[in-house]
């Protein structure tokens, strides 16, 4: 056998919708972060209840991860067409686990060396419990080949089928330890890779995207969800709706996106902390609510966690084709600003800077995310979701106890130097507020007079100029000089950042300039670090590399080469790696 | 005993561009009157409209106002109400407004029981872009738009508002100003839902449903023995329309909880009180033990 790897493995579980590979992956990966091991769940499944192959990848290491691998080394196959599909990416000295009654060709298993294959999952999981649990058994059965200690696999047994009674829990147990002796007494002194816990790591969370940035927008004050169901979003809801009562946070499953988006425009108008959250799909229903936020300068956070598109196109999968949508989105002109995560601990912060953004420019931010981080389980270290920093800065939010103060007539659109007033919030005697989707005055009341018109639009674009000051420049990572800079934002960062390393490592020459903040473009800063680079390459999950375009609209500058995807499955570096080389190749990035 | 509020406190200052003889008046004018009534004062309330003639009437009040965008005043105004339970929240919309593009947030409304009350600037025509049939429109009735004649049936609000449950149903009419005043009075009273529907003619583009056209047709369901509680009579007073109209609350019932009562999360505050006392004191420990739900 060659020699021994140590926590640094891919493990795939493939099997067909309702069988349970999503609960089996995040269970199994939850054993893992507790056993101090850094963990990447990248979930896969298509858009039905029942039936078509579904997988979830776990990637372990005792580095942190951003993104999968396409490499694996176990396949635990709950059907025989896992084997068939996931085969090609069997790392040398890998591994497949599938239950012995499955009729599977072995010819192509030999040809890859695999030594662990057919093993009797059913029998075991019908012998001490039921066939349910054949992914227990599957699960227990790839612990005992790694010799990962069971324990782990047993605590999260026991706290995920708590709710299904003790006989449950401990058949599941019986299943788990059954195939793990069998399993490692077979095969364990064949099999390469080993996982083990890491001694004194400290307390990580795994979570998503989507928990981390409804967390982050709790602690930041929101009290107010309207949103329509919509994958990949909908858990973002779904975590402020299972919430303890006392939070107090109002969630309202509404009649449409339509509805969600003026849902949380009323709320925000009466003074609340208020966000949707939604898909292309659903925020294309948002876009004339968008502007009317932007017209009556009501704050709004909109979560816009992309899919693929166009109309219903991949609706589990994943793409960032919706940029220049987002940015362009509504009749008109009016201010709003876009942020863009790149990874878990970001997104607990978009999700409490929203709401600041939101209320110091009186206007709506969107927070874009896509399937892969949405969904994609990461272990983060618990101190990176740090409430103690999170703030809250209402803006010119006027206190009643300032409402009470003011000598003059209460204007809400008052002109003022940064072309953001004092907002009253309704209910005070004083502060009566009057706002009108028609062209304004300062009292809200409703003029096309043409000189209100020039200053009132000179005030709401005013303050795009006074935001910019404040966006993030893009981020640097890796080598100051490199021969190549991957350009890039939200999720595609983890896999650049990898595929950067790689390059490095390999003996090239590779950073990455990612933009976090992408309108408005703080495009001084643009300009300069795309103008510092030797070769730039944007990777982009979409067809018409649109922040290509966009850097291109705001700094004038042409980025030397682009690197899609847009088949609605995330990047691996690896890929990145291989598509570089192939602009190298072909001369496109020189 | 509440003390009555003078009316003239809701007044504005801004030119009403509405045309003269306009039923809006007199909706301005009974909004105030209720509204001084039951003592509540501007920034107590809040008045949220749609687009159209009649949706720019929280331009012509000094009081709370949103004037938002077509259709779409109802999941505003319901959530400013959640958000706020505090504020009175009046929607002011017309028909196309409620009945045609915001038609699902009506039937939503009704069935959702929010402690809301609308009332729809019904003129069975769509007067700001200059004349065409809207959802009550009759049929067969010729405009620009229906140069032939309306083909579909029109909706008939009372029976789709009893239909998806709504609490509180009444129609009105713009040439009895204290009548509707003490209606729109009874509707923000009512504890839920509350639809008044006022036909209110538009002396422009329709010249059918005139002011004459309804007093030959109107009743008042008060003068009657009629009781509003019974489903079932509702049913068939929602259906009157050629030959008489019913004028008056055709159906109430005050036995349901509203959907504010029902939120648990507002037991002790709601949004707006809970981000007021957030911004100053955020209180970052309280989130601490989330954490272990991701261990």
């Amino acid at each position: 056998m060659a020699s021994v790897v140590t926590n640094d493995m891919s493990i795939v579980i493939g099997g067909d919708a309702g069988q349970g590979v999503e609960s089996s992956g995040a269970g199994f990966s939850l054993s893992f972060a507790r056993a101090g091991l850094h963990v990447f769940g990248l979930q896969d499944y298509r858009s039905r209840i029942r039936g078509g192959h579904n997988f979830y990848q776990i990637r372990l290491s005792e580095e942190p991860r951003l993104s999968h691998t396409n490499p694996v080394h176990l396949i635990l196959a709950l059907t025989p067409e896992t084997v068939e599909l996931h085969l090609d990416r069997l790392a040398e000295g890998g591994a497949v686990i599938f239950p012995d009654k499955f009729e599977i060709d072995p010819e192509p298993l030999k040809k890859r060396g695999v030594r662990v294959d057919a093993l009797p999952l059913t029998r075991i999981a019908e012998e001490h419990g039921n066939r349910v649990m054949t992914n227990t058994a599957a699960l227990g059965a790839a612990a005992g080949i790694t010799e990962f200690p069971l324990e782990f696999m047993e605590s999260v047994i026991r706290d995920n089928f708590a709710a299904k009674g003790q006989q449950v829990v401990d058949a599941n147990l019986k299943v788990a330890d059954a195939a793990y002796k069998l399993a490692r007494e077979r095969y364990g002194a064949d099999f390469q890779y080993k996982l083990a816990p890491v001694k004194g790591a400290p307390r990580r969370l795994l979570m998503n995207g989507n928990e981390a940035l409804a967390m982050g927008a709790l602690a930041g004050g929101c009290r107010f969800i309207s949103a329509y169901p919509m994958t990949p979003a909908t858990s973002v809801t779904e975590w402020l709706a299972a919430l303890p009562h006392e939070y107090g946070v109002v969630t309202k499953h509404s009649e449409d996106e339509i509805a969600a988006a003026c849902m949380a425009i009323g709320a925000s108008f009466a003074g609340a902390r208020a966000m949707t959250a939604t898909s292309g799909g659903g925020f294309s229903l948002m876009v004339e609510a968008m502007g009317l936020a932007g017209m009556v300068e009501v704050p709004l956070v909109i979560v816009e966690a992309q899919r693929g598109g166009p109309s219903t196109g991949l609706p589990t999968r994943t793409e960032q084709s919706d940029l220049l949508f987002v940015i362009h989105a509504s009749q008109g002109e009016f201010p709003r600003i876009v942020t863009a995560p790149g990874t878990v601990e970001e997104c607990f912060e978009a999700g409490w800077r929203a709401f600041n953004l939101a209320e110091r420019y009186q206007c709506p931010v969107v927070v874009m995310t896509d399937t892969f981080l949405a969904s994609s389980l990461r272990t983060v270290d618990a101190d990176a979701i740090d409430f103690g920093a999170v703030q809250i800065d209402r803006g010119p939010t006027l206190t009643h106890e300032d409402i009470e103060a003011l000598s003059d007539g209460y204007r809400r659109f008052q002109l003022t130097q940064t072309g953001v007033s004092p907002r009253a919030i309704p209910g005070h005697p004083k502060g009566v507020v009057v706002a009108s989707s028609d062209e304004h005055d300062e009292t809200g009341h409703i003029t096309e007079e043409n000189d209100n018109r020039r200053r009132m639009m000179r005030k709401r674009m005013g303050k795009m100029s006074e935001a910019e000051k404040e966006m993030r420049p893009p981020s640097w990572y890796g080598p100051e000089k490199a021969d190549f800079t991957l350009v890039c934002w939200g999720s595609t960062y983890g896999p650049c950042k990898e595929a950067a390393d790689e390059i490095n490592e390999a003996g090239g020459s590779a950073n990455v300039l990612r933009f976090p903040d992408l309108w408005p473009l703080p495009e001084e800063a643009a300009a300069a670090a795309l103008a510092g680079c030797r070769r730039t390459v944007v990777v982009e999950q979409n067809y018409t590399s649109q922040l290509a375009r966009l850097l291109r609209m705001t700094t004038g500058i042409e980025v030397d080469g682009t690197l899609n995807k847009y088949d609605g499955r995330p990047f691996a570096p690896e890929e990145i790696v291989a598509g570089l080389s192939k602009e190298v190749a072909s001369g496109h990035a020189a | 005993m509440v003390t009555r509020l003078d009316p003239k406190l809701f007044d504005a200052t801004s030119e009403i561009t509405w045309c003269a003889g306009c039923g809006d008046f007199a909706i301005l004018k009974a909004l105030k009157l209720a509204l001084a009534d039951l003592s509540i004062e501007p920034h107590q309330a809040l008045v949220v409209s749609g687009i159209g003639c009649g949706s720019k009437l929280p331009d012509y009040m000094t009081i709370n106002g949103f004037m938002t965008i077509h259709g779409r005043p109802l999941p505003v105004a319901t959530a400013a109400k959640l958000a706020n339970p505090d504020l009175h929240v009046v929607v002011v919309n017309g028909d196309g407004d409620s009945y045609g593009i915001g038609g699902n947030h009506f039937v939503q409304s009704c069935r959702r029981n929010p402690n809301i009350t609308q009332i729809v600037e019904n003129n069975q025509i769509y007067g700001l872009t200059k004349g065409q049939y809207s959802p009550t429109s009759d049929k067969g009735f010729v405009t620009t738009t229906s140069p032939d004649g309306a083909i579909e049936l029109a909706f008939n609000p009372m029976s789709v508002a009893l239909a998806a449950g709504a609490t509180f149903i009444a129609r009105a009419f713009a040439g009895e100003p204290k009548h509707l005043a003490q209606l729109i009075g009874e509707g923000i009273q009512h504890r839920g839902y509350a639809l008044i529907d006022v036909l209110q003619p538009c002396v422009t583009f329709n010249r059918i449903n005139t002011y004459d056209w309804y007093r030959k047709r109107i009743y008042h369901l008060e003068e009657e023995a009629y009781d509003p509680t019974n489903r079932e009579a509702a049913w068939q007073k929602a259906h009157e329309w050629e030959e008489r109209i019913p004028l008056g609350v055709l159906y109430r019932t005050d036995e349901l909880p509203t959907y504010e009562d029902q939120v648990p999360t507002l037991a002790d505050g709601s949004p707006v009180s809970r981000i007021i006392e957030l911004s100053r004191n955020p209180r970052p420990q309280q989130y601490e033990s989330l954490k272990e739900g991701f261990l």
